[in-house]
């Protein structure tokens, strides 16, 4: 995008003017006004009234246009959702617009990814300056793709060698690589989390790396646990303790969500407006949960539903991202609009992606920028509540070749995954990778049980995962994913729970991102919901309509699984991104 | 004269709909929009407007009969036909979306099917003023009355204006 946008001097000799607009609005009377008002602001317009026209036209060509701007409320697709999709899969920037201007909406609309929240009815004054968000991303990718893009590519590549050998902890030597590379590149102090530094590298926590950090703490026992006596066992040489103080203060925050999520979750599906709250605090916390094991790590992206605090974690292909679906893809190298996880998971069928084939080539890679699965052994997963991912099938499908690839190996777990969870997992994107994988993995009937210890399964999955997150990016919902290759392979054992995590995750971030294309909608929330716990269930709500947080569960995910596989592809897609960077 | 008094009655016609509140700034911003590609912008808009809302009226007529209530799915649909509403500016029969959605909101029933009747008027009621505005602002030439006058580019660059008016009392001293 920014070789594009910069060496357009057609446009960029009079920009603003010129600038490729594109809107989305159910409202025939707006989208006329609208044109009207864009057009008189010398920006070329282009009209849709329907969300999956939008994706439609922007696949066909991501860089026709430069600014998208749409409606929060339309029928065939969330507003917030589309947002995710977009902003994951082209990272153009998205304003939304609505009649409503409650907080609580706007919040979302920012968690969501949004550059800005316009409320109707609008003034052609503030139409006048959208400009200025195509410009500022602009600048804010030249600047992020300088510092991480090589890096997340270096790492990407690392990742594939590794990966190969089915090693799903070869995470961790990719990870060092990339810290390597770090170290010689000048962020390396952020890397290693000098907050003197402007720009914030991450550690990566690989599910690998956090493995490590699990089992440490589980020897120390949690109550006597230390930074430093964590960095010791672990016993890796760059990591600092800084990292680790940092890592287990996300880790604690997130068991804590996890045990207040359970309390609150009771039903996931069906929950409507009234969940909300819970959900917020759900999602959150499953955003922080999954931040903090993330922390630096790609794989941390997950933050889901919140969509916006994946931004941060997300620098790694943070999981989260694909789970948020929202449009930031934390993990590609490229600043994906970090904004809005949207978990609009809504994703249309016709927005499938092929996610068979982006499995593959995850296998290879063997970055795990998975999400950090090690979920506490504590938590136990049969408490998620069982999705039923109908069309889980085909998405789980896809996943599983990813992770039969990927050498999953560990107890095996009976992972109570919703069928749907891994199939919305795999629905979404290859780019959900493992953790679609292993939502939808585990979500399969094969796994009778999700409890397992998560930790072990995170390090499996996070292989996966990454796999897939790579490959994601070619999933993209498109590719739905045929045959749960996955499923077996991954979340069976302990390395299941990891796996669910992240499938979860990556389907949370799936449907996110997904938005509309994700066909399994239904499937990813059951994903998530199983990977997730209780609390956490809410962010992935995908099958609450009504939700405001999880309208990325949309219900009407769940009636279109097919739709998950995209959300998967779509997930993975962005998990690459992730990853990469 | 008969155009005069025309164009004041239409002007005239105009500030009572905002004086009493049928229309808002919004009404405004869609007239700055009509220019010369399109001179009857507004009228345009809003025959949009109630072309599409009266599906949405339908719409929300058909709920209203059920029993008991779909207060979400009502909530919905206002939604959307509140947001319609602003495109126009309408403000009356947005103040009434408002309370509807409100009413949706703590599930009364008859409030929600009283405020639905007064709705309806407001909209009717607004659609009649409107089209006899129109209609009106038609026969005066109703970009005459749309239009703002600061659209109008001025014919001759400023130096070619001043070396004409330099040419002129060169004139004006040779003659």
């Amino acid at each position: 995008m920014e070789s594009d946008c910069f060496s357009s001097p057609r446009r960029d000799a009079n920009f603003p003017a010129g600038l490729r607009v594109l809107v989305v609005d159910d409202d025939p009377t707006w989208l006329r006004i609208l044109e009207k008002m864009l057009r008189k602001c010398s920006y070329e317009v282009t009209t849709c009234s329907l969300a999956i026209e939008v994706l439609k036209k922007l696949r066909e060509r991501k860089d026709a246009y430069d600014i998208v701007i749409s409606d929060v409320n339309m029928p065939d697709m969330d507003g917030f959702k589309l947002l995710e999709q977009v902003g994951l899969e082209m990272d153009l920037p998205v304003i939304m617009m609505s009649v409503d201007g409650e907080t609580s909406r706007v919040m979302k609309g920012v968690q969501h990814g949004a550059c800005d929240y316009l409320l109707k009815p609008i003034r052609m004054k503030e139409l006048r300056n959208i400009w200025q968000h195509v410009l500022r991303k602009r600048i804010h990718e030249a600047r992020e793709f300088e510092h991480e893009g090589f890096d997340a590519i270096h790492l990407m590549r690392n990742g594939s060698d590794q990966s190969n050998d089915g090693n799903l902890f070869s995470v961790e030597d990719v990870t060092s690589m990339k810290k390597r590379k770090d170290i010689d590149n000048k962020h390396d102090d952020t890397e290693f989390g000098d907050p003197s530094s402007t720009k914030k590298a991450r550690v990566i926590w690989s599910v690998d790396l956090h493995q490590k950090f699990v089992k440490a703490v589980n020897q120390i026992g949690f109550d006597k646990v230390g930074p430093k006596k964590i960095l010791d066992l672990m016993n890796v040489p760059w990591l600092t303790r800084e990292n680790v103080a940092s890592h287990l203060q996300k880790y604690r925050l997130y068991l804590s969500r996890l045990q207040k999520g359970n309390d609150q979750k009771s039903s996931p599906r069906g929950i409507k407006h009234s969940d909300l709250p819970s959900k917020d605090s759900a999602s959150f916390s499953f955003h922080d949960s999954l931040t903090k094991q993330q922390n630096d790590v790609e794989i941390d992206s997950f933050s889901y539903s919140d969509g916006t605090l994946q931004l941060q974690n997300m620098d790694a292909a943070s999981h989260e991202r694909d789970l948020k679906g929202i449009v930031s893809e934390p993990t590609t190298a490229k600043r994906r609009a970090l904004t809005s996880n949207i978990p609009d998971r809504k994703i249309t069928k016709s927005s499938r992606i092929g996610l068979n084939q982006p499995f593959a080539p995850l296998k290879s890679e063997g970055n795990h920028a998975i999400f950090d699965c090690t979920i506490p052994s504590q938590h136990s997963w049969s408490e998620v509540p069982k999705r039923q991912l109908k069309e889980e099938q085909k998405p789980l499908v896809q996943l599983k070749d990813s992770f039969s690839q990927l050498p999953i190996h560990g107890t095996p777990n009976h992972i109570q995954v919703d069928q749907s969870l891994s199939m919305a997992s795999i629905n979404s994107n290859p780019s959900i990778t493992e953790e679609q994988v292993v939502a939808c993995l585990e979500t399969k009937p094969f796994y009778a049980d999700y409890k397992s210890d998560y930790a072990s399964s995170a390090s499996s999955i996070a292989p996966a995962v990454d796999t897939f997150t790579t490959q994601s990016k070619s999933l993209m919902v498109n590719d739905q994913i045929s045959e749960p290759v996955f499923t077996p392979n991954v979340g069976l054992k302990t390395q299941e729970l990891n796996l669910s995590c992240i499938s979860d995750l990556e389907l949370y971030q799936r449907n996110l991102l997904l938005g509309g294309e994700a066909v399994a909608s239904a499937p990813s929330e059951e994903d998530f919901h199983f990977f997730l716990p209780q609390g956490e269930y809410y962010n992935m709500n995908f099958g609450l309509q009504n939700i405001e947080m999880p309208e990325y569960f949309d219900p009407g995910l769940i009636a279109e699984v097919p739709m998950r596989l995209c959300d998967l592809a779509d997930y993975s897609v962005v998990d690459q991104s992730l990853f990469i960077a | 004269m008969d155009r005069n008094s025309s164009r004041r009655q239409v002007a005239a016609m105009k500030q009572s709909l905002f004086d009493q509140g049928h229309l808002d700034e919004q009404f405004i911003q869609l007239e700055e929009l009509q220019d010369d590609a399109n001179p009857n912008f507004v009228e345009e808009i809003v025959t949009l407007y109630y072309r599409d809302s009266s599906r949405l009226i339908s719409n929300l007529e058909q709920s209203l009969e059920r029993n008991p209530l779909d207060f979400n799915k009502l909530d919905n649909i206002m939604h959307q036909f509140k947001g319609s509403s602003s495109s126009i500016g309408a403000k009356k029969v947005k103040a009434e979306c408002t309370l509807f959605k409100e009413y949706c909101r703590t599930g009364n029933a008859e409030g929600c099917r009283k405020s639905f009747q007064q709705l309806k008027k407001e909209y009717a009621a607004l659609r009649k003023k409107l089209e006899a505005y129109f209609q009106l602002a038609r026969q005066v030439g109703s970009h005459e009355t749309a239009c703002r006058p600061n659209t109008i580019l001025p014919l001759f660059p400023r130096k070619t204006t001043l070396s004409i008016m330099i040419l002129k009392s060169k004139a004006q001293l040779l003659l």
